[in-house]
């Protein structure tokens, strides 16, 4: 990859460009997308910047064709990543379990809008977390992003190829509206980018085993023409890659497949604090709601409340721990989302009574008021 | 915990006899399980036949499957091969083979699935990679009926033929594949039944060599589901009725293709002609536009 593709230096980006600016510097050569606001942007800069750095774009035919073509691509020996909202977003999640039983490496960025359905397509919303994590069928882990401004579109997007090369499953950059259309500052210095190659295999085809997972559970990589024949199905394999529908291989195959996400999770679960330590009260929040959630932080100040930020920069794997250790040393714990409450549910479930945990909710159009947010802050206080 | 006992008879192997084309088979995972009288093992000969004659290298050609018993092909054939998603061969295909261009130019991709797989569920991903000109191989098995589920009609049943899901007949109109093909956009379109094993390979030969979308439509038989209940109840009553209806006539106008049972219907090549597909045009702009390639 040439560094020259990238467009280093200081820019004034909205978070869809930036986002496909970010897999242009790690390597994305292969977009295939379908037209849907507010990600559109992603996918038209990827047609404008493919051709002139000689990747391919391709305008496919609907979501459930683009994510195909991004798992065809992955095997194809390229890095490549797809872009939706959540009609689309519905639409892959066939193909994203397909990606997961086959451990291949690429990117999905969905860029909430509200919903369900059609619902609000061009305005903010937080409401496909729970999609992000469980919408596709069968048992499962996944890493899911968060990114709260351009610049971490940009850093987050990389993020995701790196870990979706390192773990071999699709990575998912869950952005929302006004973080895809703000524009802000974004710094990118090519030489401070750091890139996880695709995990080659290491041994002749002769004692190749494409489903056997090495030390970190994760096996290695032969993608199509490479010489080791490998055998592709979305059929539970074993380690040569070959149908068994056996109690045992299923057994063996789901142990391996949530176990290397599962085992691995404190390498990759990403979090911010701010002010933790002593506070009364920490908001436990995400993407574009953690940005309103300063706002109510410093009103709260002002009242001389005590408060500090849990900010989930993965979203999955839930950081179970740290949310639980949070909530045994304060008053309660505030959750703001674009939505009426799903990754509240999941820190109730590690808050496990130590505190109280209130939601602030939020239907989705608009982002919160930080009014609404102190309010909930001082009722736990 | 309980062990499962295979029920199939252990393969008996003669020391250092060996087939002609078993280097294209993952000979491990033979026997296959597709039924007797079934088209798909002759299918699955003509295409390693076809391999074989074009000197074509394991390494050099991936095979890529949708669900179905005719997308079982790609998990008994030697090169790298994909068994994907019900309907989603053809976009996977795509991502692919566009992907190749550029880590491995000169691999061939063949896509080989069913008429449900391809035509039902995945039917706009057809008529698209067609209109695109995506430089694949597609080899659609029909058997008129959705085999692996349980011989339910699709959208190549005949109407009046039965199927689980229409034990009265089926009241709809069936497409005309090379006639789809065709509209779509695809430059190489031939059908041929597993009858004519020569012709068939020849005609994936042809298609393998052509860049660009080319579709060869295999008549196929489906004893057990769809056979069975449109009285042709044996793989040998099938052939007979290929040989007895099937007509050989070369560039024939596409929309003269219908099958209606009972009648005879024509097998040939009905479009060979030069188109220059996706990839290709695309290298072409890039390379005059902005000085790149896609290699
Ligand atoms: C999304 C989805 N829907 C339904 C199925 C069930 N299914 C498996 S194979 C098949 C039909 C295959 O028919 P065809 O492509 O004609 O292949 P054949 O078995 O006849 O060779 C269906 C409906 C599935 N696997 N996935
Ligand atoms: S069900 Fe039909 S298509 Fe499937 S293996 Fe049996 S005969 Fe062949
Ligand atoms: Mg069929």
């Amino acid at each position: 990859m040439n560094k020259k593709d990238i467009l280093a230096g200081e820019h004034f980006l909205n978070g869809d460009v930036a986002c496909a600016e970010g897999a242009i510097a790690a390597g994305c050569r292969l977009f295939a997308g379908y037209p849907i606001t507010p990600q559109s942007e992603i996918t038209e800069t990827m047609a404008h910047r493919l051709p002139t750095i000689g990747g391919f774009f391709l305008q496919m035919e609907d979501e459930l064709a683009s994510i195909a073509a991004v798992l065809g691509g992955a095997w194809g020996g390229m890095k490549a990543m797809t872009a939706t909202s959540g009609p689309g977003f519905s639409l892959m999640m066939e193909n994203l379990g397909l990606g997961i039983m086959t451990e291949t490496p690429c990117v999905i960025v969905d860029v909430q809008r509200g919903g369900p359905s059609t619902g609000l397509p061009t305005a903010t919303s937080q409401a496909d977390m729970m999609q992000a994590r469980w919408g596709t069928h069968g048992d499962h882990e996944i890493i899911a992003y968060a990114p709260a401004s351009p610049q971490e579109m940009f850093d987050q997007t990389i993020k995701a190829f790196n870990q979706s090369e390192r773990y071999r499953q699709p990575v998912l950059v869950m952005a929302d509206e006004v973080v895809g259309h703000m524009m802000e500052r974004v710094v990118i210095d090519p030489d401070k980018i750091e890139i996880y190659p695709r995990r080659k295999p290491s041994v002749p085809y002769e004692e190749f085993l494409p489903y056997r997972g090495g030390a970190d559970m994760v096996p290695e990589m032969a993608c199509a023409g490479e010489g080791y024949r490998v055998h592709v199905t979305g059929l539970t394999h074993d380690e040569r890659g070959y149908p068994d529908l056996s109690v045992e291989s299923q057994d063996a195959l789901m142990h391996r497949l949530i176990g290397k996400i599962r085992d691995n999770a404190d390498q990759i679960i990403e979090v911010e604090e701010e002010n933790i330590r002593g506070a009364d009260v920490v908001l436990v929040t995400y993407g574009i709601a953690a940005r309103t959630s300063l706002r109510a932080m410093e009103l709260a100040e002002q009242k001389g409340i005590k408060v500090g930020m849990l900010r989930l920069i993965t979203v999955w794997p839930f950081p179970l721990k740290e949310v639980r250790k949070i909530a045994g040393a304060v008053k309660g714990i505030v959750v703001p989302e674009l939505n009426l409450g799903q990754i509240v549910r999941e820190v109730e479930r590690a808050a496990a009574g130590q505190c109280p945990v209130r939601l602030v909710g939020h239907a989705g159009g608009g982002l919160h008021r930080p009014e609404d947010i102190l309010t909930a802050i001082e009722e736990v206080a | 915990m309980m062990k499962r006992v295979a029920t199939k008879p252990e393969p008996k192997v003669v020391a250092d006899v060996h087939h002609p084309l078993e280097h294209y088979f993952r000979n491990e995972r033979l026997p296959h399980i597709w039924c007797p009288g079934c088209g798909l093992g002759t299918s699955m000969s003509c295409l390693a036949a076809a391999f074989d004659h074009l000197k074509l290298d394991v390494d050099d050609v991936s095979v890529v499957s949708g669900i179905g018993c005719s997308g079982r092909l790609a998990g008994y054939m030697r090169p790298d091969s994909y068994h994907t998603t019900h309907g989603r061969a053809l976009p996977f295909a795509t991502g692919l083979r566009v992907a190749l261009e550029k880590t491995k130019p000169g691999h061939k991709v063949v896509v080989f699935s069913g008429d449900g797989d391809l035509f039902s569920i995945g039917g706009n991903h057809f008529i698209h990679a067609a209109r695109r000109n995506i430089d694949l191989s597609v080899f659609c098995v029909n058997n008129f009926n959705y085999g692996m589920t349980g011989g339910q009609v699709g959208p190549t049943t005949p109407l009046g033929s039965k199927g689980t899901t229409a034990p009265y007949g089926m009241f709809e109109h069936p497409f005309n594949l090379p006639y789809l093909a065709a509209s779509s956009g695809a430059p190489y379109v031939a059908r041929w039944t597993t009858l004519h094993v020569h012709r068939l390979q020849q005609a994936m030969e042809e298609a393998i060599q052509k860049r660009g979308f080319t579709f060869v439509e295999i008549i196929a038989p489906c004893p057990t589901n769809f056979g069975r209940r449109n009285g042709l109840p044996t793989g040998l009553d099938e052939m007979r009725y290929y040989r007895e209806e099937a007509v050989i006539e070369n560039f024939a106008d596409p929309k003269d293709a219908e099958i209606i049972p009972g009648k005879p219907f024509i097998v040939g090549t009905f479009v060979n002609e030069d188109k220059p597909d996706y990839v290709a045009i695309y290298e072409k702009f890039v390379a005059d536009h902005f000085g790149v390639t896609v290699k």
